[in-house]
Parts: C-alpha cells; sequence; structure tokens
C-alpha cells in the first residue's frame, strides 16, 4: 500500500472515532431512555423480546414511545403505526440532507442510512450543507448499540431503574441540538431558517399530530433559494 | 401475529424505507446548484425546531417546566465555549435540581 493512502486510511479511522467520541456523552443519556422504553413497553403488555427487536429495527426513539402508548392505552394498529410513522417522516428530508455524502453501493448506503438518527445526523453536520459520513456511522453505530442495550436491560432487567426525567436526561435533548445548532449560525439565513423553524413547529404543536410540527419546520429551508 | 408484534413490523419496515429513500435513490450524487442554499438550510431549520419542540412540548401540549432552565443552562455555558459534553452535563443537572427542589 502507497505510504499516502496508508496515512488515508489511518485518517478516516480516526473520523469513525471522532465520531462515537463526539457523542458519547449522550450515549448516556440514550441508554437512560432506552432502559425506560424497555420499562414502559414491558408495563404497557409488549412483552420481553418485542421492544428489543423495535429498539432493533426502528432505531427512532419517540416514535417507538408513541407507537407503544398509543397501543397501551388500546388504541388501533393503525393509529399506532401512522403515528410512529409521522414521527419518523422528518427522515424523509433528512435522508437527502446526507444522500450527497454518502457514495458506495447500494447495499452500503442503504445499510448506513439506518444509522441517520438525529444526533448522529446532527454531529456529522460540518454547516453549509456538508456531512462527515464517517463521523455519521461512528456516532451512529455507538448510538445503537446505546439504545438497543438500555433496550434490553429495561425489558428483561425491570423498573429498579429510576426515571430518566428525575435524572434531567430529557433536556440533554434539547440541550445537545442547541449546541449543534449555534456552530451552524454563521450568518443571517442560518439563524432566520432556525427561528423560523422553532416557530413553525411550536405553532403546530398544539393543532398538528405528534410529528407533524418538526416535518413542517423543514419548509422555512426555503429561506435558502436563490434567484 | 400479535397487534404487538404487527406494530413492530409495520413501524420497523416504515422507518428503514423511510430512512434509506434519500440515501438510496440519491447517493453520492452532488446537490444540483439551485438547492445548494435550501438543503444548506435544512440543518439549522430543523434542529431549531427540535430544540423547541423538546424544550416547551408536552405531547399536543406546550408546557413551560424545568426543562426550560436546564436548556438556559445550557446557552449559558455554550455562550461560555464550554465544550459539549459541559453543555449537555449542565443542562441535565440544572433541570434535576430543579425538579428536586419544586
Amino acid at each position: 500500500m502507497p505510504h499516502g493512502c496508508y496515512r488515508c486510511a489511518m485518517a478516516a479511522e480516526r473520523r469513525y472515532r471522532d465520531g462515537a467520541r463526539a457523542v458519547a456523552p449522550l450515549a448516556l443519556a440514550v441508554v437512560g431512555f432506552g432502559v425506560s422504553f424497555g420499562v414502559l413497553a414491558r408495563t404497557a403488555g409488549f412483552g420481553w423480546l418485542a421492544p428489543i427487536a423495535m429498539s432493533a429495527t426502528t432505531f427512532a426513539g419517540s416514535a417507538q414511545f408513541a407507537a407503544m402508548s398509543i397501543v397501551g392505552d388500546s388504541g388501533t394498529v393503525a393509529a399506532a403505526v401512522t403515528a410512529a410513522l409521522l414521527l419518523n417522516a422528518r427522515y424523509g428530508p433528512i435522508g437527502v440532507s446526507v444522500a450527497p455524502w454518502l457514495s458506495g453501493s447500494l447495499p452500503s448506503r442503504f445499510l448506513r442510512a439506518q444509522l441517520v438518527v438525529d444526533e448522529s445526523w446532527a454531529i456529522s453536520a460540518e454547516g453549509d450543507g456538508r456531512f462527515d459520513p464517517r463521523m455519521l456511522v461512528g456516532s451512529g453505530l455507538l448510538l445503537y448499540v446505546s439504545w438497543v442495550s438500555g433496550t434490553a436491560i429495561g425489558s428483561i432487567g425491570g423498573e429498579a431503574l429510576g426515571d430518566p426525567a428525575r435524572l434531567g436526561l430529557d433536556a440533554a435533548f434539547p440541550a445537545l441540538f442547541l449546541a449543534l445548532l449555534v456552530p451552524q449560525i454563521r450568518s443571517r439565513k442560518p439563524l432566520a431558517a432556525a427561528m423560523l423553524g422553532a416557530t413553525i413547529a411550536l405553532v403546530l404543536t398544539p393543532f398538528a399530530p405528534a410529528g407533524v410540527p418538526i416535518i413542517a419546520a423543514s419548509v422555512a429551508c426555503v429561506l435558502g433559494v436563490r434567484r | 401475529m400479535s397487534e404487538t408484534w404487527l406494530v413492530v413490523v409495520f413501524v420497523g419496515a416504515g422507518t428503514v424505507a423511510i430512512k434509506s429513500a434519500g440515501p438510496v435513490l440519491l447517493g453520492g450524487r452532488p446537490v444540483p446548484a439551485r438547492l445548494t442554499g435550501v438543503v444548506e438550510l435544512l440543518a439549522p431549520a430543523l434542529l431549531g425546531a427540535l430544540v423547541a419542540v423538546q424544550t416547551f412540548g408536552d405531547g399536543q401540549t406546550l408546557t413551560v417546566d424545568a426543562r426550560l432552565i436546564g436548556v438556559a443552562a445550557a446557552g449559558l455555558a455554550l455562550w461560555r465555549k464550554a465544550p459539549m459534553l459541559v453543555v449537555v452535563i449542565v443542562a441535565a443537572a440544572a433541570t434535576a435540581l430543579a425538579r428536586a427542589m419544586t
């Protein structure tokens, strides 16, 4: 292997680790929420295996909580599936935003796309619409392992572990998104897009089903139309 | 199949499809020049919405609770150029403290 390529490979490996390291503080909070999902799903009558299977295949916290609580309140399958998929619809535009940076074979793009969650996507954003695919995979893998193992601890281990809200872990997520938003605001346009996105989401929250306000907020990016 | 497993299967399959759509159909292709400005603003728009909804949202209602104290503390930490780990810990600690006192 030529010397230069060896160094490229080293640099690439470092980016995977950078991604995992950057998301590590949040991975702890994700384990906590995985545990609470496992516990709540168990009490809602999901059994122990279904919550783990759901975390391993869906890998999207808010949608899973929503689907589980609807089934737990004896809602229909259709209502639970619709609510969960509406909550996950934001991964449509999010997937489009990372697509140019995910090259390679179709199976590889398909698999890496599954590691896209809000946190891994935000960590790999470099501003100006650029994304680092290795940061995305590194952080996404750590979050995946954290979420699935937390769910397993909760659904098998039970209730002894307490409520993550008591530890303030529910505030860790908006704090992380704020920390990731701040460096993106390098000029007036991203600031305006962030404010408009937040406003659209808050105004729609009381009226629209959960998930719709976040998708609707992506409309704020039309501020970037160039004539 | 029980209702539980129907939900697990349908939500799982739907989510995999939604997540794959962009990268599978458009993967590796550069964004058309006319759209770069729009795509650039997708991240700040969605992040702004996530901050707002996760701070004030509680299902379909908006509430002001201890999370706001945590996010305000995080804002202060960011303004003082604290690293991300510190920002996240400060937010959780401030929220936990506020809840313990009320």
